[in-house]
C-alpha cells in the first residue's frame, strides 16, 4: 500500500513537471502581466520598462521558466501583481475556504447520488425512478451557473417577498454573516453554493450508481445470498450496494477536475472567498503571479484526489492489489 | 477486473477535462455496434438503416427531442422573419426606453431589459450563435478526434502514445480554468471560441474512436480486407469508419450539448463571446444583477433556452445510442 | 476437527431400498416469462418427488428448464416469472409463501449449490465470512468463536487444505475447484433436508470435477439430505443419482431409476443422449458417437405435439407425434414413466443401435 502511494506520487512528478511547462508557456502567451498597467491609461514608459525588467519579462521565455520553477518549488511564489499580498499566503487562506466547499460538495453529492441510484435500481421503472431519470437529464442539461442564479431567486428572494421575511432562509454571499458566526449561520451560507457545485455531480453519479446497482443486482452472488436465506434488506445493502460502490469511485476520481472548474463558477456567483474566486479575479487582472501557482496547486490537488480515489477503490475491492 | 476498471478510467479521463459529469456518462458506453452490420452489401445495408430507423422511432422522447431541435434550428435560421422587434434598436430612442423593464406580456413575450430591448428577439438571435457554436464545435472536434483516434487505434505506436499522454495531462488541470484563460486572451470572437472549445472536446471522441478501431482491427472482415491487399488508408476509410459511425454520431451529438453549456459558462464568466454579439450565456451574464430585483424574469428565458436545447440534444443522443446499439441495456 | 463440532449429522445408515420418507413434491409446475416475441414457457408441467437420502438427477440440454425448476422451488426467479402448480416441502406449500417465510426455508431446509462458483460468491467478502453468514442467518444466537470453528470445520470437511487460513481469503484467491467446494460447504452448513446442486461440476476441469463429485458423494454418505443434482452430464448422473428425471423443452421426458432408465430407456431423447456418450468400458473402434440432429427448440415457439418430434428418429409424422402431446405413462414398472407415443418400440432399442457404424 505504501509502495503504491510512493510509486504513484513519484509517477505524478513528471506529469506535473510537463504540465508546469505547458501551463507556464500557455499563461505567458495568453496573459500579459502588465495589461493592467498599460490599460490604465498609464503612458509612463519608464515605469512599464522598470516593471518589465523587475518581473524578468525581458529575458527569454525558457530562462523565465527556469527561474519561475526554481522559485516555485522553494515556495517563493512572489506577490500578487494587484493586491501586493504574498501569493502563498493568499492561496493557503483561500484553499481553506475552498476545501470546505469541496468536502461538503463531494459528501452531499455522493450521499444523494447513491441514495437516488439505489432507490431507482431497486424500484426500477417506478414513477419515482422515471422522475429521477428525468431530473438527472435536466441536471446534466443545464449550466450550473444558471442553476445557481435560479436557486438564489427562487429560494431566497421569492420566499422573502412572499412571506415578508426579515431575513432570508439561506444566504447567497460569503461564508458568514458579519455579526453571526454560529453553525446554523454557516449552514445557511453553505447550502446554495454546495447545491450549485453538486447538481451535475448528483445527476451524473446517480445515473451511474443506478446502472451499477442494476448490474450488481442481477449478479449470481446476489442470488446466492438470497438462496442462503439472507433477508432482502441485508442482500441489498451488504451484498449489492457494497459491490455497486466500487465503480463509482472511478467516476468520482474522474470528476474531481470538473469540481475545481465548478468552483470557479460557484464561488464567483456566491462571493465565496476561495480558490475559484481568486482565479476569477486573477484572470480579470492579468495577475500571472497568482494564475501560475493556482494552476499548479489545483493540479497537485487533482493528483492527490485521484490517488485517494484509487486507494478507496483498492479498499472496496479486494481483487485489486495496490502495489 | 483491474484491466476493465482501468479502461473505464481512461475512457472517462478525457471526459474529466471537459468539466462535466455528462461526458463521463457518455464515455461509459461506446461499445462498437456489431461489426459487419453496416459494411455489408448494399441491399443489406439499406435494411440495416431501416432497422436503425425503426428502433429510433420507437424511442418516443428521442423523436420529440429531434423534432424540437429541428424547430430550434429553423427558428434560429429564420430569426429575422420571426423576431417581432429589431435586435439592435436605437438605444437612445425614448420610445424604446419607455419599454424598459416590462415584464413578460403579450407584446413582449419574454419581457424587456433595462434598455427596453425585447428579450424574445434577443433570445432568438442569441440562439443562432449558441446553436452554431454547438454544431461547429461538434463538427470540428469530431473530425479531428476521429482522425487522431482512428490513427491511434489502427496504427498505434506514436499516435496512440500521443493521445494517451495528452489526455493524461489534460486530466490534471481543470478544463474550465484553461478555457477561461484562453477565452479571455481571445477577446471572444465566435470563431476563436469554437476553436478553443474544439481543442478540448476532440479528446473524448478520439478515445471513443480509438477504442472502436482497436476492437474492429481484430475482426475478420478487416483481416480479410488486409489479406486482399487493401491499403491501410482504404481499410480505415471503407471498412472501419462505416462501422464506427454509431459511437461517433452519438458522441458528436452529445458534444453539441456540452459545447453549448461550455460556451454559455464561459460567456457568463465574461471570458466567452463578447457583446454586442448576443449569446444565451452573455445574456445571462448581463442579467445576473437582476436576481432579486423586479426584472428577475430576465434570468429565466435564456437559461430555459439552453436547458431545452441541451435536453433535446441529450435525449436525441440517448435515442441514437439505443438505435445504433440495441444490446445496450441502458 | 472433532466430528461432533460439525454441523453435519453423523453418518446414518441409508435404508437399503434407497428411499426414505417423502420430503419434496413438485406437482405440475409451470413457469413462464414474458418476452419480446411472446411468452417463454421455461417449465411446462413438471412433477416429481424426492425422498430422504435420495439423489435425484435432473438431466437435459441447456434451456430444458432444469435450473428454472430449481430456482422456482426456492422462489429465486425474477419477479417477471409467472408460476403455477405446487411445490410441497414436507407439509408446507412453497409456491405461495411470502418472501419472509420462504427466507426461513432457504439455506436452512433447502439449500443450493450454484454452477459458476466464481460468479456465485461475493467477490468483496472473505469466503469464511460468507459461509458464516449462511449459518448466522438461521442461527443468530451463535457465538463468534463457535461460528468460526464451524466454518473452518466445514471447509475441512469439503477437503480444503489449511481451512483456517483459507477461511480468511477472498474467492478470487481460491482455485476453481476450491471455490466449488466452498459453495458446497456453504450449502450444507445448516444440514439442509434438500440440497440442490445446479451443474456443480460444469465449469471445472475433468480432474477437479472428479474431486468435487467425491465431495458430493461424501456429503451424501454423511447426511440424510436428499440431493437434486442438475446436470447435462449423464456420466455424473450415472455415478451419483438414484433416480433420474430427463427434461426436454421445459417438459419431463422420462423419469425412473437410474439403472432402468439407462438400460431400458423408453424415451428417444434419453436414448439419444446415451448414444452420444463415449463408452470407455467397451472397445468399439468402428462405431461413431450418435448426434441428436437439430437444435433444442425455442421455448417461445415449442413444436406442436411432442416437442421432440422434429429431432426424433422414431417420430411418425404428422400423426400422432406432431399433433398430440404425449402424456407421461408407464409400461410395466409404475416408477418408470416416459412421455412418448412409442415407448414400447423405443424400449427395444439399445443406445448402440443409434450409433452409425463406420463404413456402413
Amino acid at each position: 500500500m505504501l509502495t503504491f502511494v510512493v510509486r504513484r506520487l513519484l509517477y505524478s512528478i513528471p506529469v506535473l513537471l510537463i504540465a508546469s511547462v505547458l501551463v507556464f508557456f500557455f499563461v505567458r502567451e495568453t496573459t500579459d502581466p502588465l495589461a493592467r498597467l498599460k490599460g490604465s491609461g498609464n503612458r509612463d514608459l519608464t515605469l512599464i520598462q522598470r516593471e518589465t525588467h523587475r518581473l524578468g519579462l525581458d529575458k527569454p521565455l525558457t530562462t523565465q521558466y527556469g527561474r519561475w520553477l526554481k522559485d516555485f518549488v522553494r515556495f517563493k511564489w512572489g506577490d500578487s501583481l494587484v493586491s501586493g499580498r504574498r501569493v502563498s499566503t493568499d492561496i493557503r487562506d483561500k484553499l481553506r475556504n475552498t476545501l470546505q466547499l469541496i468536502f461538503w460538495g463531494i459528501v452531499a453529492s455522493a450521499i444523494i447520488a447513491i441514495a437516488i441510484g439505489v432507490y431507482s435500481a431497486v424500484r426500477q421503472y417506478s414513477a419515482l425512478d422515471y422522475t429521477f431519470t428525468g431530473l438527472s437529464f435536466v441536471g446534466l442539461s443545464m449550466p450550473p451557473f444558471w442553476f445557481g442564479l435560479i436557486a438564489i431567486q427562487l429560494l431566497i428572494f421569492v420566499p422573502k417577498e412572499t412571506f415578508h421575511l426579515q431575513h432570508p432562509l439561506l444566504y447567497s454571499v460569503g461564508i458568514h454573516s458579519a455579526t453571526n458566526h454560529g453553525t446554523l449561520d454557516y449552514v445557511r451560507h453553505l447550502i446554495l453554493p454546495v447545491a450549485t457545485l453538486s447538481v451535475q455531480l448528483v445527476a451524473g453519479w446517480s445515473r451511474y450508481q443506478r446502472a451499477s446497482m442494476l448490474d450488481v443486482m442481477s449478479a449470481d452472488y446476489i442470488r446466492t445470498a438470497r438462496a442462503k436465506g439472507v433477508p432482502r434488506r441485508v442482500v441489498l445493502f451488504k451484498h449489492a450496494l457494497r459491490n455497486a460502490l466500487i465503480p463509482l469511485t472511478t467516476i468520482m476520481a474522474i470528476d474531481i477536475g470538473s469540481l475545481f472548474g465548478g468552483l470557479i463558477i460557484t464561488e464567483t456567483i456566491f462571493g465565496w472567498p476561495g480558490m475559484g474566486k481568486l482565479f476569477f479575479d486573477a484572470i480579470n487582472n492579468g495577475d500571472t503571479n497568482v494564475l501560475l501557482p493556482w494552476l499548479m496547486v489545483t493540479a497537485g490537488f487533482i493528483v492527490v484526489f485521484n490517488l485517494l480515489a484509487d486507494l478507496l477503490y483498492g479498499v472496496l475491492d479486494p481483487r485489486i492489489r495496490l502495489a | 477486473m483491474k484491466a476493465r476498471s482501468r479502461e473505464d478510467l481512461s475512457s472517462g479521463r478525457a471526459a474529466a477535462a471537459v468539466g462535466s459529469a455528462a461526458l463521463a456518462e457518455l464515455a461509459h458506453d461506446h461499445a462498437p455496434i456489431e461489426a459487419g452490420a453496416v459494411a455489408g452489401v448494399e441491399p443489406e445495408a439499406r435494411s440495416q438503416w431501416q432497422l436503425f430507423w425503426r428502433r429510433f422511432l420507437r424511442h418516443r422522447l428521442a423523436v420529440v427531442a429531434g423534432g424540437t431541435l429541428i424547430l430550434l434550428y429553423l427558428a434560429a435560421l429564420f430569426a429575422h422573419q420571426i423576431a417581432p422587434y429589431t435586435l439592435n434598436p436605437n438605444l437612445g430612442d425614448p420610445k424604446v426606453l419607455l419599454q424598459a423593464r416590462h415584464g413578460p406580456s403579450l407584446h413582449h413575450w419574454f419581457g424587456t431589459d433595462e434598455l427596453g430591448r425585447d428579450q424574445f428577439t434577443r433570445v432568438l438571435f442569441a440562439g443562432r450563435i449558441s446553436l452554431v457554436v454547438g454544431l461547429s464545435v461538434a463538427l470540428v472536434s469530431t473530425t479531428f478526434g476521429t482522425i487522431v483516434g482512428g490513427l491511434a487505434g489502427y496504427v498505434g505506436g506514436l499516435a496512440d502514445n500521443f493521445l494517451m499522454r495528452v489526455t493524461d495531462l489534460v486530466l490534471v488541470v481543470p478544463a474550465l480554468a484553461i478555457l477561461s484563460i484562453a477565452g479571455k486572451a481571445s477577446h471572444g470572437s465566435v470563431v476563436t471560441i469554437v476553436l478553443i472549445l474544439s481543442v478540448l472536446f476532440w479528446m473524448p471522441i478520439a478515445r471513443v474512436v480509438r477504442g472502436v478501431f482497436l476492437s474492429l482491427k481484430e475482426k475478420e472482415f478487416v483481416e480479410a480486407a488486409r489479406a486482399s491487399g487493401a491499403s491501410g488508408f482504404r481499410i480505415m476509410l471503407r471498412h472501419m469508419l462505416p462501422n464506427s459511425i454509431g459511437p461517433i454520431t452519438v458522441n458528436a451529438t452529445l458534444v453539441v450539448g456540452l459545447a453549448i453549456i461550455a460556451e454559455s459558462t464561459l460567456s457568463f464568466l465574461g471570458f466567452g463571446i463578447q457583446p454586442p454579439t448576443v449569446t444565451w450565456g452573455n445574456m445571462l451574464a448581463q442579467s445576473e444583477g437582476s436576481v432579486g430585483t423586479p426584472t428577475a424574469y430576465l434570468i429565466y428565458f435564456p437559461g430555459l433556452a439552453i436547458l431545452i436545447t441541451v435536453l433535446a440534444v441529450n435525449y436525441l443522443g440517448d435515442g441514437l445510442r439505443d438505435a445504433f446499439d440495441p444490446q445496450s441495456t441502458r | 476437527m472433532a466430528d461432533e463440532d460439525l454441523p453435519i449429522s453423523p453418518t446414518r445408515p441409508r435404508p437399503p431400498s434407497g428411499r426414505g420418507d417423502l420430503i419434496l413434491t413438485v406437482e405440475d409446475l409451470h413457469v413462464s416469462f414474458p418476452a419480446e416475441q411472446g411468452v417463454v414457457k421455461a417449465v411446462d408441467g413438471v412433477s416429481f418427488e424426492v425422498c430422504e437420502n435420495e439423489v435425484l438427477g435432473v438431466v437435459g440440454e441447456s434451456g430444458s428448464g432444469k435450473t428454472v425448476t430449481a430456482l422456482a422451488m426456492l422462489g429465486l426467479l425474477p419477479r417477471t416469472a409467472k408460476l403455477s402448480g405446487s411445490v410441497r416441502f414436507r407439509d408446507q406449500e412453497l409456491l405461495n409463501l411470502e418472501e419472509k417465510e420462504l427466507r426461513l426455508v432457504r439455506g436452512a431446509e433447502i439449500a443450493m449449490v450454484f454452477q459458476d462458483a466464481l460468479a456465485a460468491l461475493n467477490p468483496v467478502y472473505k469466503v469464511g465470512s460468507q459461509i458464516g453468514e449462511a449459518i448466522k442467518v438461521h442461527h443468530p444466537e451463535i457465538r463468534r468463536h463457535e461460528l468460526r470453528e464451524r466454518v473452518v470445520g466445514l471447509l475441512d470437511l469439503v477437503g480444503i487444505p489449511n481451512p483456517a487460513d483459507r477461511a480468511d481469503q477472498y474467492p478470487h484467491e481460491y482455485s476453481g475447484g476450491m471455490r466449488q467446494r466452498a459453495m458446497i460447504a456453504m450449502a450444507i452448513c445448516n444440514d439442509p433436508d434438500v440440497l440442490i446442486a445446479d451443474e456443480p461440476t460444469t465449469a471445472l476441469d475433468v480432474t477437479i470435477q472428479a474431486q468435487v463429485l467425491e465431495v458430493m458423494e461424501r456429503i451424501q454418505d454423511r447426511t440424510s439430505s436428499a440431493i437434486i443434482l442438475i446436470t447435462h452430464d449423464l456420466g455424473v448422473v450415472a455415478g451419483l443419482a438414484d433416480r433420474v428425471l430427463v427434461m426436454y423443452a421445459g417438459r419431463p421426458a422420462e423419469l425412473g431409476d437410474v439403472e432402468t432408465l439407462f438400460y431400458r430407456s423408453e424415451h428417444p431423447y434419453t436414448l439419444g443422449l446415451l448414444a452420444s456418450l463415449p463408452r470407455l468400458d467397451q472397445d468399439e473402434p468402428d462405431v461413431r458417437l450418435h448426434r441428436i440432429k437439430g437444435q433444442p427448440p425455442s421455448l417461445v415457439f415449442v413444436p406442436p405435439g411432442c416437442p421432440f418430434h422434429p429431432r426424433c428418429d422414431f417420430a411418425r409424422l404428422p400423426e400422432p407425434c406432431a399433433t398430440q402431446i404425449p402424456e407421461l405413462r408407464s409400461l410395466d414398472d409404475p416408477s418408470h414413466v416416459a412421455a412418448c407415443h412409442f415407448s414400447e418400440e423405443v424400449r427395444e432399442k439399445k443406445p448402440e443401435d443409434l450409433r452409425p457404424v463406420v463404413g456402413s
